[in-house]
């Protein structure tokens, strides 16, 4: 695909356009922890159905990013973003979104499995129930279905009823994954979904995200560069905040354009 | 061989410093600090050895199934606890059930939602205040709020009373609880969209249930001994009564009345209350502990 491997930033990030619809539009992005900045001009479409990953050192904003997604920072005072993030027609950094809404639309998978101290079954009904009122035989279809999705309605459907908290690491990760598809949402947040996971649950992770792909529009921070070209079709190099490189996964990885990126892909950096 | 020869040699040049001044100096303050430590629980142990001792000793005497049945008798007659026991027991489930929502509320809101602001600042200092506050303070204060002015002692003020010393225990632990949840599990909540009350009693609460009746339970164990504030409130009574607006017997209270008592079956009497409180806060502690060690290794 000859298609933008070259992006000088800023004013040419606008121009690369994933070859799907944009799903989240953000323009001129600034972030703040109470005076640092984290995050600085960020411009960067993410396509519909597609899976969009950000890569870079520790502490490059990539995480700050995710959050500014979802508007999870909100929790704290002492952050906020400028700019203009555009989701289904309205910019989501506008003072009086409902946050609520927002987040029921944007699921987020942390770094750490998160399994709330309850039920396999109430662990998923949790976030469907927020919602939606379903009868109790819709809700078992969806907790079957959701539990499907995650690839783990196999090893689940006779501990429903155990608590959450009980399985193991891989699998309480794939739980929480099960528990953010659940809500049906229209976008997902995955940071670092992988990075406390054995390699064995990291590739069934990795095989569900490309499966999520079908239905959902997926947004990955990954330490792990391999894990970014296997699973992603987008992918922005970050450091110190700024957003360095954006391109398809394969011209990034193969011949990615700026010196910055190579060193950082290569593992010659720094 | 070659590498056993080696690491041979290094443990050699390892045990050469060791032996330098400077290491035998720390050596020498780490064993002089350890000795002073375990002195000073031995002093402590002693001391709580001794208490118990007695207290055995004197109660274990004192023990017969009569004490259940039968009520605080006038000098010189037989007699039990009966109507202690049952009003120690009404008096401090009224004050836990008074003081557990306000506790937990008031922990919720400084973990939760005050957080760093100023009022959250001034409830915490007020708390650990209140916490320290003598309890004969807080019993003169309902005398003179309560007491005075409806001008009968009742079992209800004893219960405020304690309810008040009850408090500051369960908003500390509740808001230390709180604490300890990790920050990721509240943001996963909040991921899925929940409000902030739903967020909090469903999953934030929940996680740490058994550290918040941990707190509960060392509350109701602290408040279950306390004489002063419920000798100025509930004061105490010769016979059964279950009307918690007038005055009502109690354990501490009668500890306090029959131990100073010239009366020999008074005492006996007294040594077995105390026996049968320290009891109570014995099996309260354990079953505090058990709880917590179970939530916390889940």
């Amino acid at each position: 695909m000859a298609f933008q491997t070259v992006v000088p930033r800023p004013e040419a990030q606008l121009k690369a356009l994933p070859p799907a619809a944009a799903k989240m539009s953000i323009r001129k992005l600034d972030f703040f922890y109470g005076k640092f900045q984290g995050l600085k001009d960020i411009n960067l479409e993410i396509g519909e159905r597609q899976v969009t990953a950000f890569i870079g050192p520790s502490g490059c904003g990539k995480s700050t990013l995710l959050r500014t997604l979802n508007r999870m920072y909100s929790l704290y005072p002492g952050q906020r973003a400028v700019g203009d993030i555009q989701f289904n027609g309205q910019n989501i950094l506008a003072p009086g979104v409902d946050l609520n809404m927002l987040r029921a639309k944007v699921g987020m998978v942390f770094q750490k499995p998160t399994p709330f101290p309850m039920s396999i079954y109430d662990n998923i009904a949790f976030g469907v129930s927020l919602y939606e009122t379903l009868s109790s035989r819709q809700m078992d279809e969806r907790v079957e279905w959701a539990l499907t999705k995650a690839a783990m309605w196999d090893e689940a459907k006779d501990k429903l009823k155990q608590s959450g908290m009980a399985l193991s690491g891989g699998q309480q990760q794939r739980l929480c994954i099960a528990r953010a598809v659940a809500v049906q949402p229209e976008m997902l947040l995955l940071d670092e979904p992988t990075s406390a996971l054995d390699p064995i649950s990291t590739a069934k992770i990795e095989e569900l995200i490309t499966e999520l792909k079908q239905d959902y529009t997926v947004a990955i921070v990954t330490h792990n560069m391999q894990q970014a070209a296997r699973v992603s079709d987008f992918t922005a190099y970050m450091y110190l905040g700024e957003l360095i490189e954006f391109g398809a996964t394969d011209s990034i990885f193969v011949k990615p354009a700026r010196r910055e990126t190579e060193d950082y892909i290569t593992g010659r950096f720094g | 061989m070659a590498t056993e020869m080696s690491t041979t040699q290094a443990n050699t040049t390892a045990l050469a410093q060791a032996t330098s001044p400077l290491y035998r100096r720390r050596l020498r303050t780490n064993r002089i600090n350890l000795i002073l430590s375990m002195a000073a629980m031995a002093f402590g142990m002693a001391f709580l050895l001794w208490i118990l001792i007695v207290l055995f000793g004197k109660g274990f005497a004192a023990l017969s199934p009569t004490l259940f049945t039968q009520m605080t008798p006038p000098p010189g007659s037989e007699g039990g606890l009966a109507n202690a026991i049952f009003g120690s027991v009404v008096i401090v489930a009224a004050a836990t059930f008074i003081s557990t929502p306000i506790g937990i509320l008031a922990g919720i809101y400084l973990a939760e939602f005050g957080k760093d602001g100023w009022v959250a600042r001034v409830t915490r200092f007020i708390n650990d205040i209140l916490l320290s506050a003598p309890s004969i303070v807080i019993g003169l204060f309902v005398y003179t709020v309560y007491v005075a002015p409806v001008q009968h002692f009742s079992g209800w003020a004893g219960s405020v009373a304690l309810a008040l010393i009850a408090v500051p225990v369960v908003v500390r632990t509740t808001e230390n609880m709180l604490h300890l949840v990790p920050v990721s599990l509240r943001e996963a909540a909040v991921a899925l969209g929940a409000p902030m009350w739903k967020v909090i009693l469903m999953v934030t609460l929940r996680a740490v249930r058994g550290g918040v009746i941990t707190g509960i339970l060392l509350a109701v164990a602290r408040v279950s001994g306390e004489t002063a504030p419920l000798l100025f409130t509930a004061l105490n009574n010769q016979f059964w009564s279950g009307n918690m607006n007038a005055p009502m017997a109690n354990l501490p209270v009668v500890i306090f009345q029959f131990a100073m008592s010239p009366y020999e079956d008074w005492k006996a009497l007294a040594w077995a209350a105390a026996l049968l409180i320290t009891l109570t806060v014995l099996v309260l502690n354990i079953l505090a502990r058990t709880l917590f060690h179970q939530s916390s290794t889940r």
